[in-house]
């Protein structure tokens, strides 16, 4: 076979600049007619996004991972390896954990512990060209389910697998399918919901940017499933990559004959459009999702009905995320045994996590459920870097907790992650360590769900917004006795009293955080202290005078003219002229470090 | 304008509930959503005025105010928050004077923030005219505008 270099470019890569390693790549085979020599292939993202911008090389059945590359590298690339066979080593993978370098892609930590079921194809697969998906056996599934499966046959498949929504909740996807199903009519409509909102998470970008084909099959599959003719991806605006391979990915499956009228020659006519979403965090509850597709402002409204009874234009109407859809031709191919045999008694198959924040290997992880915190985080996320100490992960976004250290053994599964008062949410996960405040996190989180909250219901919008007020005075030293006792108060009635998943679940970072942190509360109400030096008001910058050389970059930068010292002399900030603008810590020469944060503030 | 409109609104074949598309090929098409145009757009497809104007203010990405010569959109998620984005963010504050979803004076620059862009591994992100700059830091801030000035 031809060798190929496979080039990562989802949107994390070409922000990296993979565009530049593309085009340095095909340069260079173009000007020395290296065409018939090796094939390029632009992929989605290959997962492991610390190493961005990074080329997987298939070269006689070895997978050799180059990353972190420069455009420069790539004429050594082509000369030594690709043509002769010479692994580079400045270009491997060196893992933080074992303290090694990798060549093959499948022995780095990183990857070695995943199971990619859905992930695995983004490295085969060039997003803009059918045939690639069509090659691993895309589109198979729907054939198989045209030409040996009654649409009943096909939900019993996905019932016996035991997939659940991925999108948070884990509602049984082959019932969500058999309600709909149930109801009398002649119109039914199928949504694919890729309104990532969480902050923190981005697998479904992935996957619609590396293998779209495998979502649109999905969803075709469902369409059959529930006797639907029209779907719908609605997907975010702000993931234009994502947008537009989605776009060429429809239009090809047209021309195929996958998409339209007689699929495959059955009966069997359906098809898909996008419907780009506009920066409403809302609108990934799916009642307000369909309100946002019907050209209205995106606001919940109660449930039941559910939309698989009254949907879209009060249709029934299938919602299912991204994940999920991805999920469904693989448990067609390979039968539903084969998903319920992997992940926990109540949990099946795979999930992706994002991990991210202060950890060494950020990227997305494909695991098998069941999984604990611990394996993700210290033996495929390589543990946290600089060698500070981990303190919580967060996950579920906005709607989910923080878990601390003490449940890092935690298996992961949907009942799990609810019982430790988080969530799997969409599979955000952000890793905390030493450094970072959680009554910040809180406040963080409470600001968002407070700016994002429709307004529709009284209790999430007033009652965020007190939560909000009090978390901003607790972090700026003005807490009051008794104020963690009124979030707790105000933050069970906004979850009791409000009508969807956000109000339902926006209270969950400041409770969890009372729950597992409660002396980080203390410290800023009591102390007027953040432990973590995050919090601006409670935080002073000082100059450590035996490490301060005097050198006056400090004073120079300072946008304030608050630091005062001759040249050769120890500075000092004068506190009262400080706006904590923290540019001082960040312009010190790494030879003194000298500027240092301090809580409670120094007078 | 009218013209422009007019090609927007074939594409969507007059549908009233194509309504948030239309108005971000609009917004595409102007940087914001101008007056005048929401106002044909409300005659054009029999939708009144007020729910035009309810959607273009319930939906963050739209904006009623022309933007600046640049865009500089700052992310605030969470993995860009915990690297700390809102230093990044209070310096662009300070340095163009300006609170995030407004313009300077000099029509030259406006500050934005997103939720997040699902580039969560390489944050903070700062994204300047549309192209992603990755591991944002402090100093890059001057770097960036004075590049521009």
């Amino acid at each position: 076979m031809k060798p190929s270099l496979i080039i990562s470019a989802g949107t994390c890569g070409l922000a990296r600049g993979a565009d530049e390693i593309i085009k340095a790549a095909k340069d260079y085979q173009q000007k020395r007619g290296l065409k018939k020599a090796f094939n390029i292939k632009v992929t989605g993202c290959h997962g492991l996004c610390q190493a961005e911008p990074n080329v997987l090389i298939v070269l006689n059945g070895k997978k050799i991972f180059y990353q972190q590359l420069k455009p420069e590298n790539v004429a050594d690339i082509i000369e030594k390896t690709l043509r002769k066979g010479k692994i580079i080593d400045d270009f491997l993978w060196f893992d933080s954990k074992t303290q090694r370098r990798y060549v093959d892609i499948d022995e780095i930590p990183f990857y070695k512990k995943q199971n990619r079921i859905l992930l695995g194809n983004n490295l085969c697969i060039e997003p803009k060209f059918i045939d690639d998906y069509v090659k691993i056996g895309g589109y198979s599934a729907i054939k198989k389910v045209i030409n040996d499966y009654t649409p009943i046959d096909v939900i019993n498949i996905i019932k016996g697998a035991g997939l659940r929504g991925r999108g948070g909740a884990g509602f049984p996807t082959g019932r969500k399918w058999e309600l709909c199903r149930e109801e009398k009519t002649n119109t039914r409509y199928i949504i694919c919901n890729a309104d990532e909102g969480d902050p923190g998470a981005y697998m479904d970008r992935s996957l619609l940017e590396g293998n779209p084909h495998s979502v649109i099959e999905g969803m075709i599959i469902g369409g059959y499933a529930i006797d639907a003719t029209e779907g719908i991806i609605y997907v975010r605006n702000e993931y234009p990559l994502a947008v537009k391979n989605v776009g060429i990915a429809l239009e090809q499956a047209h021309k195929k004959g996958f998409l339209g009228k007689s699929i495959l020659n059955s009966k069997f006519t359906f098809d898909i459009r996008i419907v780009r979403g506009a920066g409403a965090f809302v609108c990934g509850e799916e009642t307000a999702l369909l309100a946002s597709v019907e050209g209205k402002a995106g606001r919940p409204r109660p449930r039941p009905p559910y939309p698989a009874e009254k949907g879209l234009w009060s249709k029934p109407t299938n919602i299912n995320n991204v994940e999920t859809w991805a999920n469904v031709p693989q448990i067609i191919l390979k039968g539903p045994e084969w998903f319920f045999s992997i992940g926990t008694k109540t949990s099946k198959g795979t999930k992706i996590f994002s991990v991210v924040g202060k950890i060494n290997n950020t990227g997305l992880v494909e695991v098998p459920m069941g999984i604990t915190l611990k394996e993700i985080i210290y033996d495929i996320g390589g543990g946290i870097p600089g060698g500070k100490k981990f303190k919580a992960v967060q996950t579920g976004g906005p709607s989910g907790g923080c878990i601390p250290e003490d449940l890092i053994d935690l298996p992961i599964d949907y009942e799990s992650l609810t019982e430790a008062g988080s969530m799997m949410g969409s599979g955000g996960m952000i890793v905390m360590d030493e450094d970072t405040c959680m009554v910040d996190v809180a406040r963080y989180f409470l600001n968002f769900t407070q700016q994002e909250s429709c307004g529709k219901c009284p209790s999430c919008r007033l009652g965020t917004k007190q939560m909000v007020e009090i978390l901003d005075r607790i972090t700026e030293g003005e807490g009051r006795e008794g104020d963690i006792e009124l979030l707790e108060e105000v933050g069970k009635n906004v979850k009791l009293s409000s009508l969807c998943g956000l109000g339902q679940t926006a209270p969950n970072p400041a409770l969890t955080t009372i729950r597992y942190f409660k002396n980080e509360y203390e410290a800023h109400i009591q102390k007027k202290q953040c432990p973590a030096r995050v919090c601006k008001t409670l935080t002073s910058y000082v100059i450590d005078p035996d490490l301060c050389g005097g050198c006056t970059v400090c004073a120079k930068n300072c946008p304030s003219n608050a630091i005062i010292g001759e040249p050769k002399k120890v500075h000092t900030v004068d506190q009262s002229k400080c706006i904590k603008c923290g540019i001082c810590i960040t312009v010190c020469p790494d030879k003194f470090r000298a500027v240092k944060k301090m809580s409670p503030v120094v007078r | 304008m009218v013209k422009k409109i007019d090609s927007i609104l074939i594409k969507y074949r007059y549908q009233s509930s194509n309504i948030i598309q239309i108005l971000q090929d609009v917004q595409a098409a102007y940087n914001y959503l101008p007056r005048e145009a929401l106002r044909y757009i409300s005659q054009r497809l029999k939708i009144p005025l007020s729910k035009i104007y309810s959607i273009a203010t319930f939906f963050s990405a739209f904006s009623l105010n022309p933007r600046g010569k640049h865009l500089i959109t700052v992310c605030m998620g969470t993995a860009c928050h915990v690297r700390g984005a809102a230093i990044i963010l209070n310096e662009f504050e300070r340095r163009l004077d300006i609170k995030p979803g407004k313009t300077t004076n000099d029509m030259n620059y406006s500050l934005e923030t997103v939720n997040c862009l699902g580039c969560c591994a390489i944050g903070p992100i700062v994204v300047f005219d549309g192209k992603y700059m990755g591991e944002f830091k402090l100093k890059d801030v001057s770097r960036v505008l004075e590049r521009q000035a």
